[in-house]
């Protein structure tokens, strides 16, 4: 069993260290939609993120960045979801 | 689909926020304590699977990019109630640690990808695996569910910005249905071959004990 978790987080990692940096850069549906309409302007930064837009911070190499980025939100994300599963599974 | 701060009404967000709240509340009751040890851990894998998965923006027409946004992906594997959990978990570290939707608009981002995009798939999925049972039932259910997910979401997202008075529904909803119809697709296809291989890296049995669990009263 724990193989198999290994195997599921580490494809997980790979898909976000590999792949992203190589993801389509153009807008989103949503994000197209508010620039078509001119809305896009009205967003504004209410908290700042340390690896904001998938940037790690301090990596010069944009593709390194994005793709360290990748590999921190994943583990994070692990990491938030684990520990939500134990706090719900104690009785 | 991450909508920013800044973006939508003081009214939406707080309305779409405490919705959410309820939701993300009742799904925590519904999975305690029917999360077996083995289970745990899948909660972590598939949310973890949609994070990556959701950074992976591929191109569609028109140059507009789309991306997976797994709420049928985690319905299919975990059951709806872990899937709202796993796509606010998601949702919650985009927010932030990636600036990645807005914190203010954590509520309407939760309420449209967790909650619409959760439901909406995950009831499409088990209408059409009760009419087709077996492994075409399932196939055509992800596909179908997958698609649906992120029209709803896009919808959703529409009857938002329509409200905050940003725009007319029918121009915010023809304008967001279009390209997420696209997007559909591609939702569509990752989810098919991301169920596909988690199944079969950890057995459909696995997961559907995960998903019984807590679909099923204690």
């Amino acid at each position: 069993m724990k193989n198999k978790i290994l195997i599921g987080l580490v494809t997980a990692l790979l898909l976000a260290f590999i792949l992203s940096p190589f993801a389509s850069s153009n807008p989103d549906g949503l994000d197209r939609v508010l620039k078509d309409f001119g809305l896009e302007e009205r967003s504004k930064t209410v908290l700042v993120s340390p690896a904001a837009d998938y940037v790690f911070p301090g990596v010069k190499n944009e593709k390194l960045a994005t793709g360290l980025a990748g590999v921190f939100g994943t583990l994070l994300t692990f990491g938030f979801a684990w520990f939500m599963g134990k706090k719900l599974s104690k009785r | 689909m991450h909508i920013a701060d800044g973006i939508l009404s003081t009214e939406v967000l707080v309305t779409t926020a405490a919705v959410s709240v309820g939701i993300v509340g009742y799904s925590l009751k519904k999975s305690k304590g029917q999360l077996g040890e083995r289970q745990i851990p899948m909660l972590g894998v598939v949310s973890s699977f949609i994070f990556a998965a959701q950074m992976l923006n591929f191109p569609i027409v028109g140059g507009t990019s789309g991306h997976l946004l797994g709420g049928m992906l985690a319905a299919a594997l975990l059951g709806p109630w872990n899937a709202v959990l796993a796509l606010t978990t998601v949702l919650f570290v985009q927010a932030l640690f990636f600036s990645d939707g807005g914190i203010t608009a954590l509520g309407a981002n939760v309420f449209n990808m967790a909650v619409i995009g959760v439901f909406t798939g995950y009831l499409v999925y088990q209408l059409i695996e009760k009419v087709f049972p077996g492994k075409t039932g399932k196939t055509i259910g992800l596909i179908a569910g997958g698609w649906l997910s992120v029209v709803a979401g896009a919808f959703a997202a529409a009857v938002e910005i329509s409200l905050s008075g940003l725009l007319s529904f029918k121009v915010a909803a023809g304008a967001l249905l279009f390209w997420h119809v696209f997007i559909g697709i591609g939702e569509a296809v990752i989810t098919l071959v991301a169920v596909t291989y988690l199944e079969k890296v950890f057995g459909a049995g696995f997961f559907q004990g995960v998903k019984e669990a807590v679909i099923s009263e204690k």
